[in-house]
């Protein structure tokens, strides 16, 4: 394949991803034509209802589930803050809450305004994670108590693509009569999920990580869990999700896990082998720079790596130059002047946090994207330590 | 995604004046690795008080290398008190503007000719002086006055824009809004001592809990052969470490959770919640 300079080098599917032209061709006919509202009593509105219990299998089939237990929402946050506060009122006597000190924005900010969304006091415990961003089982077993209403720990972080050990945390919590939530945004569709081997009690997933459009998640309950709605309105969803459903993302989702499904083995050998050998190259090619997060405990796809003493800004509009598209840890490109708050909970140290990038990949990347890349890292670092008051020489 | 200028763009793809003048009469350095940016310039200043030679090294993003990069084009060939006269405001100008969150990158140049100016005249800045307001970036209630004034500045977010402070854990904004009412109500006296703000601030809490540490804690924990650390504190969540022969103790979350957090609560604030780090 030859590479245009204006032709985009993605590398930031853990941001987002392109809608997989097949899901695309599946959801357009019910922006086009099937406009009927599937709570209709009329066949026009009834035949769309057809199409969203097959996207509901669809899913469900994905992740090891029963359809009734997919509750389709409007994202990952929605999905996160509905099992979260569904737990807590369904314990309301419980106020105590285990999460993670790496959790994505979604569960980390509504644990921190848990109190004044609830209206009671709520302690918090935020597990620790080590240089490698992996947790201490023994803490976590430490921090369960009998006034513990939920653990709510991601399966596998966006930032480095570390994965937890969900299926024994879960176990331990199931153990102790605790609700098990797991944020699995960025963990669908890459690694294997089978749920009914699994005591988890909630999951959230996001259609747009895994090639279907924004705008649309899903909360899996699993059967016989307490469910108290976040959104309460019409019948929708069993009564679990008032609102109209975004019916065609939510066709596109069911097509997108078909998909994911299919593409899981192209996922763990072909792109893993991908990242592999970006990783291996820059770490090569660069000096002083490292990889964030557990070398093999991580998603096949995902890539964090630390550039000391230059600028993940810089970095990044250094490679927009080329056209290539990732993401950085730096304060920045964060918005609040700090650099990500999972880097500095695993002790990344500042010279190498600021300027930390994440190249996440999916299966639509080449191995002659991953050469381009190669070819113009080393000088864009380069370039830029030149300027840099820090940098010595190597 | 930053919306830069043209210029911007330029200056940071193909800064000018990259480096360290050779023998330099004056050098300023200014922000540090933790923060994020900083920057070192460089000065000649020729026998007639004229800079002859200005150059920069920048760790940072695009805006505060353009930045850099246009304070060196600007200040080449002006006498020194034409360039102690040069404003943030005049370096985003000559990049034709910077996005508002990106001012304080034009501030830290500004930061960095004022101190290479006096480092050739032999003289301290004033301006660390001042009582620090935001923890996170060192920020002196005497810098945030200054560019209140200076930029015409009208909220607790202009003020971050600007020099950053409020930028980190936002546990200052309180004290932030009021500065900014009594230096834009005139009332401040420059040095005049804070009154004490009614929420408490990071700061404040440190305070507070190094001494509740120093005074009804550590005495039982050295009894014990052990010690406790205060690490860091972000909002309510107080992370600390224990030392000595408390840190292999099997019961340390015990301690932790029953004595620290309780005695923290009883004499600082009712919602800490301790972290064992």
């Amino acid at each position: 394949m030859e590479l245009h300079n204006d032709a985009v080098i993605y590398m930031d599917n853990n941001a987002t991803t392109r809608i997989a032209p097949e899901v695309l061709e599946t959801m357009m006919p019910f922006l086009a034509d099937y406009y009927g509202n599937p709570s209709s009593m009329h066949t026009f509105g009834g035949q769309v209802g057809h199409a969203l219990a097959k996207a509901r299998d669809q899913v469900a089939n994905l992740i090891g589930a029963e359809p009734e237990e997919i509750t389709f929402t409007s994202c990952g946050t929605e999905s996160d803050s509905t099992a979260i506060l569904s737990a807590l009122q369904t314990y309301p006597e419980k106020r105590h809450i285990v999460t993670t000190r790496v959790e994505h924005p979604a569960v980390k900010n509504l644990c921190e305004n848990l109190d004044r969304l609830t209206g009671h006091k709520h302690r918090v415990t935020r597990l620790k994670v080590d240089a490698d961003g992996m947790l201490d089982l023994g803490e976590y077993e430490e921090a369960l108590t009998d006034d513990t209403a939920i653990v709510s720990v991601m399966w596998a972080n966006n930032e480095t693509g570390v994965i937890f050990p969900v299926a024994e945390m879960a176990k331990m919590a199931k153990e102790r009569g605790i609700l098990f939530h797991t944020d699995a945004v960025q963990a669908v569709g890459k690694v294997p999920i089978n749920l009914k081997d699994l005591e988890v009690d909630f999951l959230s997933l996001s259609g747009h990580k895994l090639h279907a459009p924004k705008g649309v998640g899903v909360l899996y309950v699993r059967r016989g869990t307490m469910f108290v709605p976040f959104l309460t309105g019409g019948h929708q969803e069993k009564g679990r999700r008032g609102g109209t459903e975004n019916v065609a993302s939510i066709i596109a989702l069911g097509k997108a896990c078909d998909l994911a499904a299919e593409r899981m083995d192209d996922e763990n050998t072909r792109v893993r082998a991908l990242r592999d050998k970006l990783e291996e190259g820059l770490l090569a090619a660069v000096p002083r720079s490292m990889r964030n997060g557990h070398q093999t405990e991580r998603l096949p796809n995902t890539s964090n790596i630390s550039f000391e003493f230059v600028e993940g800004e810089a970095i990044l509009l250094h490679m927009n130059r080329y056209n290539i598209c990732a993401s950085s840890g730096s304060a920045c490109t964060s918005g609040s002047l700090e650099p990500s708050h999972v880097l500095r909970a695993m002790g990344v140290p500042f010279t190498a946090a600021h300027g930390s990038i994440r190249f996440s990949l999916s299966s639509y990347n080449t191995e002659a994207e991953i050469d381009f890349v190669l070819a113009k890292m080393p000088g864009i670092i380069e370039s830029l330590r030149q300027m840099s008051p820090f940098w010595k020489g190597n | 995604m930053w919306e830069y200028t043209d210029l911007v763009k330029e200056h940071f793809l193909n800064p000018r004046n990259v480096g360290e003048v050779e023998q330099a009469d004056g050098t300023g350095d200014v922000g540090s690795l933790a923060c994020g940016d900083a920057l070192k310039l460089t000065i000649k200043v020729d026998d007639k008080g004229i800079i002859t030679d200005a150059k920069f090294k920048t760790f940072g993003c695009a805006s505060a290398i353009a930045s850099s990069s246009a304070l060196t084009e600007m200040v080449k060939g002006m006498s020194l008190d034409e360039a102690s006269k040069i404003t943030n405001e005049d370096i985003a100008d000559y990049l034709g503007g910077l996005p508002k969150e990106k001012m304080h990158c034009s501030v830290m140049g500004r930061e960095a000719l004022e101190a290479a100016i006096a480092d050739y005249r032999g003289l301290t800045l004033p301006m660390a002086e001042g009582e620090i307001v935001c923890e996170c970036f060192g920020v002196t209630d005497l810098e945030i006055i200054r560019a209140i004034n200076e930029s015409n500045l009208r909220s607790v977010e202009e003020i971050t824009n600007f020099t950053k402070a409020g930028g980190g854990c936002g546990k200052c904004e309180d004290k932030l809004r009021e500065i900014l009412q009594r230096t834009v109500e005139g009332k401040l006296e420059w040095i005049k001592p804070m009154e004490k703000p009614k929420k408490m601030t990071t700061l404040q809490k440190i305070k507070k809990i190094e001494d509740v540490l120093e005074r009804e804690i550590r005495p039982g924990l050295r009894k014990d052969g052990g010690d406790i650390e205060l690490i860091d504190v972000d909002g309510d969540f107080v992370s600390v470490s224990l030392r000595g022969a408390c840190k292999s103790c099997a019961k340390s979350q015990t301690t932790i959770k029953e004595y620290v957090e309780k005695k923290l609560r009883e004499l600082v604030l009712d919602t800490l919640i301790v972290e064992e780090n």
